[in-house]
């Protein structure tokens, strides 16, 4: 199947490792992977900021730029659910007609990767080896917005010689919220505190999830606590070849 | 420039003491709601339809509160409309001076508190007296509440014990709760007995009958709306439900969100006046103040539906760190931090809006399905777009940011600048300080530095 990637801004300036291990996965399902290359941004963090002006031109973009591919997968359940929830919203709000139809096309066609794998494709066994212990935070988006459930854990539990444990207390927020860590840095990393704990308590060697915004939270609070536990996108477990 | 919610949540976070609280009782009541929910197979289908009434008496509101006011007028009761808090003030201040009464026992009211009534009755001489025992211990200690429901959630018992001890003149008193229930009971079945106006508001306004229902735990509130000669309730316009059977519905989604009880243990409905029984005088006014307002807007309407059950408070992960006042409104939480710049406007509490890391949990609970996260997003729309958040630097960044986002090459030329301007900050692969406004992200975590090459540049090596 041809596959358009979304990498998002965050994965393409900082976490290159995440599409690369993104790419490799679906290019060993056997897909042709295509990366188009005008893409830039969902909008998320305009739209989630406020400048809502910003992020119409950065949604209308979007839909410029995939409007003709059959499936586009993302890394990232807040882009995803982004583009979900509040393309719709965006359209309204800017009375775009147009851009309403153009969207409520375009949408069901853009996946999640986890999500793509396990609802659109059926697959949960990747055929991957990651011989080490890991816990697993679920993001909020891809929880409460794209209600992935237990898509990601059932990707994780086919992978080969991977230990996986429970994280307490999974379910909550990490803190991280875009620029609310930046704008209310105090209270994030208030919240921060009660993940890096649960973290910790659980033994793993690794922390993974399916958006890297939030990885970036836990992992830089990891980071400066001097804690060993590395994090890994998803995509990069599931990548691991044996 | 007015202090909002970051500077606000300072302060609490510091306090050790009020997080230890606020952890213990929200976690419990969070356990409380989850299994009372959980145990009810149809629990989706009463949210469905609870938010399918309210929003159909927001569509139709002028005519059930018509409706309303003449259902009133026919059980003997009188309706006064009140634009805004002022007026509402004046009118209830009015009522009691003609009754000739110094005091009035209120029933537990955000409403009352919205517009500053006990402040408006205090200068005009009159003493207003709370009942709830959170709210007593709130107005002993001259402190706003910190929770829709659980007004005094910031306080142990030792803390109300200290109070009581002070206020009530009891040197002996003890932290043991039935002592402590026992201290204010004595208190205020006193004033219950003495006093001739209750002020209460409502939970529910019947639009068919003109009845008012107000549930509480308690019973203090019943005594309030039974005892004395004169009942004045102060009534939000969307408060409304079209018929008595709509209750059905609200009382079962109301105790399970809130106390996490499959039932509260006082619910009060009463109509109009009865000769001989209860209050022989009854008067509702009926509140705008900011409301139809909110109405006029598409998105942020769905904030009126809601029933002030406070789930969305207990399971917010910032509400649970900071606490009530750190919202400086008097509704606090997810909740209050969508109606209160709603009502106010954002020059007030343009803050509000942003005070949230947009998890979805208050959504997930509601009880009648308002989209909180997303009316945040719109208000943080409207704040920015008034100008009444964000600094100079804020702006200048997210303009450079969409400019870079909005093409190709500009995204390949910002990120090199970027991996210039990194450099003085980059240690070992991270960045342990930032600059000026991104400084708050480094006072607690590192940030990987930009790699030397993109996934975008890996793709055009392949």
């Amino acid at each position: 199947m041809r596959v358009a990637l979304f990498i998002t801004c965050m994965n393409d300036t900082l976490f290159p490792e995440t599409g690369i291990a993104t790419v490799q996965v679906l290019e060993r399902l056997g897909h042709d992977v295509v990366f188009p290359k005008a893409q830039t941004c969902c909008g998320q963090l305009h739209l989630n900021t406020g400048y809502h002006d910003s992020a119409a031109d950065l949604a209308r973009r979007f839909v410029r730029v995939f409007v003709e591919e059959e499936i586009v997968v993302a890394p990232s359940a807040s882009c995803v659910a982004t583009i979900r929830e509040f393309y719709p919203y965006l359209a309204e709000q800017l009375d775009d007609g147009a851009l309403a139809e153009e969207v409520e096309a375009l949408t069901p066609r853009v996946m999640e990767l986890t999500e793509f794998l396990v609802r659109r494709l059926g697959v949960t066994d990747v055929g991957s080896r990651f011989s080490e212990r890991v816990t697993y935070h679920p993001t909020c988006h891809s929880l409460r917005g794209l209600q992935l459930g237990d898509v990601p854990l059932s990707l994780l539990r086919a992978v080969d010689g991977l230990e996986f444990v429970e994280l307490p207390g999974a379910t909550e927020c990490c803190g991280f919220g875009g620029t609310f860590a930046i704008k209310n840095a105090e209270t994030s990393s208030a919240i921060l505190e009660s993940k890096l704990e649960n973290v910790v308590a659980t033994g793993a060697a690794v922390l993974t999830a399916v958006d890297r915004s939030c990885l970036t939270q836990i992992g830089g609070g990891l980071s400066r606590m001097g804690s060993q536990v590395r994090t890994l996108h998803i995509a990069e477990i599931l990548a691991a070849a044996p | 420039m007015k202090s909002g919610f970051p500077e606000r949540a300072h302060v609490a976070l510091r306090d050790m003491q009020l997080r230890r609280n606020l952890a213990l009782a929200t976690t419990t009541i969070r356990g409380k709601r989850a299994a009372v929910t959980g145990e009810r197979g149809d629990w989706e289908e009463l949210r469905v339809a609870g938010a399918a009434i309210k929003r159909r008496v927001l569509r139709h509101l002028e005519d059930y509160l018509l409706q309303f006011e003449s259902s009133v007028q026919r059980a003997g009761g009188s309706v006064h409309w009140a634009r805004d808090a002022q007026e509402a003030n004046e009118i209830v201040v009015q009522l009691v001076r003609r009754t000739g009464a110094s005091e009035v026992v209120k029933v537990k009211s955000l409403t009352t508190d919205e517009i500053g009534l006990n402040d408006a009755l205090t200068a005009a001489g009159i003493r207003p007296i709370e009942t709830d025992l959170a709210e007593l211990i709130c107005q002993l200690a001259d402190e706003r509440p910190s929770h829709i429901l659980v007004p005094a959630i910031h306080k142990n018992r030792v803390e109300i014990r200290d109070l009581f001890r002070r206020e009530f003149g009891l040197p002996d008193l003890t932290e043991e709760p039935t002592e402590l229930a026992g201290a204010a009971r004595a208190y205020l079945r006193e004033k219950f007995l003495s006093t001739a106006v209750a002020v209460s508001g409502a939970n529910f306004a019947v639009a068919e009958s003109g009845s008012i229902c107000v549930v509480e735990s308690e019973g203090n509130g019943r005594f309030c709306t039974t005892l004395p000669e004169t009942l004045i309730t102060i009534v939000g316009i969307e408060k409304l439900v079209p018929t008595l059977n709509d209750l059905e519905v609200f009382l079962q989604l109301l105790p399970r969100s809130s106390t996490g009880e499959r039932m509260n243990p006082y619910t009060s409905l009463w109509t109009g006046v009865a000769p001989g029984d209860g209050p022989q005088e009854f008067h509702v006014v009926l509140l705008d103040n900011g409301r139809t307002n909110v109405l006029a807007d598409e998105v942020g309407r769905q904030t009126l539906a809601c029933i002030r059950c406070s789930a969305c408070l207990n399971v917010c992960p910032v509400y649970e760190r900071t606490g009530g006042h750190a919202y400086g409104s008097v509704y606090p939480g997810p909740i209050g931090a969508i109606l209160t710049p709603q009502l106010v406007g954002t020059a007030e509490a343009g803050s509000l809006p942003f005070a949230s890391s947009l998890c979805g949990a208050c959504a997930e609970v509601c009880p009648v399905k308002i989209d909180i996260p997303q009316v945040l997003v719109h208000l943080r729309g409207r704040a920015i777009r008034e100008r009444t958040a964000a600094g100079a630097g804020e702006r200048m960044m997210m303009s450079a940011a969409g400019w870079a986002l909005a093409g190709e090459r500009r995204f390949r030329w910002a990120r090199r600048v970027g991996r210039l301007v990194q450099r003085p900050f980059v240690r070992e692969n991270k960045i342990e300080r930032l600059p000026g406004g991104l400084s708050g992200w480094t006072m607690t975590r590192d940030l990987p530095a930009m790699p030397r090459r993109s996934f975008r540049e890996w793709w055009n090596g392949r």
